[in-house]
């Protein structure tokens, strides 16, 4: 990264007025004016205006746990606390040993009130290491030492968060260890300001807030496009042949290729997509995956296979549109400057790592980006490759049928309705998040709001998920309604679907069960709303074209009468198990 | 390097930084009589100069400065 403070300070003081506003809280036990611009110019350079409140120096308690505070009143969705390790380590020797034993508890109960206390997302900052070395690396063993209470405070602090879902940690004790705590605090500068970050890492640390930001507002990446020769392996396989590219123990520095696929592996078991984009034959291309031992890859863990002599804008186009998910969701990684430069100024919105030259740096450099911050994670994302191919197949297939309605009975679906139960919850709540294409209104729900919308009573809520021939989607379409018991009219205050069951029927049949939902409760009309997006002008004309009409003087609102209502044609069936 | 040039320096890190290219600096300039000079300025002021330089003032220098003069005098006996 090379953005510097006084970059981000120009951005943050240019913030176009027409940015999409953020309000953020910041609580601090330092001087936190200066890490409060960091974090506006990165929002700004991400497309975000912040709208930033900033308690006064030291007022965290005195802010979140007071009803009536200005924090409070200032509606902030998220709130970035940072309590430092400077100051925990003034605590620590203020106290006598037996509380300097309980520091980490203390300190826990103290962040888990203010947890109980936030408005939205809190994002708790951990504590960056500095050992006072009172015992040396003894101290390790010792309870009552600072290093093992800071030690153990850091790993409270995600045992909390694993329960929590709306507690985040950014992880600045990451961003020490890759500066070094020499960049990160400057004894000097603390010493007349009370600033405990240095200015040089002030971008480092906005951006890893910023990363949580982002990717909580639907932003995450979902996918890494990967070039092969000289990317994912050395050499070039079309003159080295299968056995003579560099991959592996042995071969030429083979090693640092083998360590580049384990990561990329990792990151398609957490759920991220691997497509491959090589000016190759796509025989040659495949012959490494299918016969090379030393290959951590295999053709199974890449999801969409693109090799041929076109250009890799055209390419990357064409991935885009089969896996069906945005570019600003790509990562781009190739060793080439042209190719990379190519991309970069063709595809709007898509992520270009500047390589090193030298591929055994990729994976620091990689891993110092943080370019797959987590909103949310459950199981199932683990299966999203093999979704994908089985996409692949059925689009194949589909190709076959001239006629749309034997294709769709050949599919052979069957959906699941549910409301939101323990299991489905999560992957409820992740898919508000992600789904931004096929979502007729874009409210973002995580797991706590989920939670508390199927307990109230208030709401009508249905998950759907859809089986066919091939194999199960999984959770595809979420539905809720507000129920107006009074004007017996249901309004539908979230319906997003995911786009890999475009085109299957799956509205009607979303929308039929949705009305037999409604006669079965007395309800006359169902309302539906659409609020454009940049990104939503899929399901612009969606509620017309299931037969609402439009509400009168009401921009975006349409009514349905459920009395008229026939239900749609589908190919869908109900899954009764 | 002499004094104009350090005050040369010191001008184009100030305009740089305080995002202003107006600011004429001189060795009698104080914080009253840059409107953009408040104490967060002056943290990336140090943090620039000593970048600039290749020097590090220390926790007492810092304060010490009562105008761009005595910055001057401070920064050349380190050079």
């Amino acid at each position: 990264m090379t953005t510097t403070f006084q970059q981000l300070k120009k951005a943050a003081r240019h913030a176009a007025a027409d940015l999409p506003a953020i309000k953020v809280a910041l609580l601090g036990d330092t001087a936190t004016q200066l890490l409060a611009t960091a974090i506006s110019g990165t929002l700004a350079m991400r497309g975000y205006r912040a709208e930033l409140y900033e308690a006064d120096y030291n007022q965290i308690e005195m802010q979140m746990l007071n009803p009536d505070s200005e924090y409070h009143a200032s509606g902030a969705r998220y709130t970035v606390v940072f309590q430092s390790t400077h100051r925990l380590l003034g605590l620590y020797n203020s106290l006598d040993r037996a509380a300097q034993e309980r520091l980490a508890d203390d300190r826990m109960a103290q962040i888990e009130a203010l947890a109980a206390a936030c408005d939205g997302k809190m994002i708790y900052l951990d504590y960056p290491e500095t050992a006072d070395n009172v015992f040396g690396s003894f101290g390790t063993r010792v309870r009552h030492s600072f290093v093992y209470q800071l030690r153990r405070l850091n790993y409270l602090l995600g045992e909390f968060a694993a329960t929590h879902p709306d507690f985040y940690i950014c992880d600045i004790a990451d961003v020490q260890n890759r500066i070094g705590r020499s960049a990160m605090f400057d004894a000097n500068i603390y010493n007349s300001t009370e600033m405990v970050l240095s200015l040089g890492s002030l971008p480092y640390v906005a951006a890893r807030i910023a990363d949580i930001i982002t990717a909580l507002q639907g932003r995450a990446r979902k996918c890494v496009i990967l070039d092969l020769d000289n990317t994912l392996w050395g050499g070039v396989v079309g003159d080295d042949g299968w056995q003579g590219i560099q991959i592996g123990i042995g071969m030429g520095i083979g090693k640092a290729f083998s360590e580049f696929q384990a990561w990329l592996r990792q990151l398609k078991n957490r759920g991220i997509i691997l497509a491959v984009c090589s000016k190759n034959n796509e025989a040659t291309a495949k012959e490494p995956f299918e016969k090379n031992p030393e290959m951590v890859l295999s053709l199974d863990d890449i999801a969409m296979f693109v090799a041929n002599w076109d250009n890799k804008a055209d390419n990357i186009r064409h991935i885009q549109q089969t896996l069906n998910i945005g570019f600003d969701s790509m990562v781009f990684i190739d060793d080439n400057p042209f190719e990379r430069n190519i991309v970069r100024e063709n595809i709007d919105g898509i992520t270009v790592p500047e390589m090193p030259e030298d591929p055994a740096d990729w994976l620091e450099f990689l891993y110092g980006l943080n370019l797959f911050e987590a909103a949310a994670y459950s199981e199932a994302d683990s299966d999203r490759t093999r979704q994908y191919q089985v996409e692949a197949r059925r689009s194949a297939d589909h190709r076959r049928f001239a006629d749309e309605d034997q294709y769709l009975q050949s599919l052979d679906m069957r959906a699941g309705v549910a409301g939101f139960d323990d299991f489905n919850t999560p992957r409820v709540a992740q898919l508000s998040q992600r789904s931004n294409q096929w979502n007729l209104r874009t409210v973002r729900y995580d797991e706590a709001d989920i939670h508390r919308i199927a307990a109230d009573g208030l709401h009508a809520c249905f998950a759907f998920t859809l089986a066919d021939k091939y194999g199960d989607n999984g959770l595809i379409s979420v539905v809720i309604l507000d129920k107006n018991d009074e004007r017996r009219r249901l309004f539908v205050d979230t319906w997003f679907m995911s786009c890999r069951v475009l085109k299957r029927g799956m509205e009607q049949f979303v929308l039929n069960t949705v009305v037999d939902y409604a006669r079965a409760n007395g309800y006359r009309e169902i309302e539906g709303e659409y609020i454009a997006t940049p990104k939503n002008s899929l399901v612009a004309d969606l509620y017309p074209s299931l037969g609402f009409e439009p509400a009168p003087g009401r921009e975006g609102r349409y009514i349905l009468d459920v009395d008229r209502y026939e239900p749609l044609k589908t190919h869908i069936t109900i899954n009764k198990h | 390097m002499d004094n104009d040039k350090i005050l040369a320096k010191l001008q184009e890190i100030y305009r740089d930084v305080l995002d202003n290219e107006d600011i004429v600096l001189t060795t009698a300039t104080t914080a009253n009589d840059i409107e953009e000079w408040d104490s967060l300025a002056n943290v990336q002021l140090v943090v620039e100069i000593e970048g600039e330089f290749g020097i590090r003032f220390t926790s007492a220098e810092i304060p010490s400065w009562k105008n761009v003069g005595d910055m001057i005098a401070c920064i050349q006996g380190k050079l």
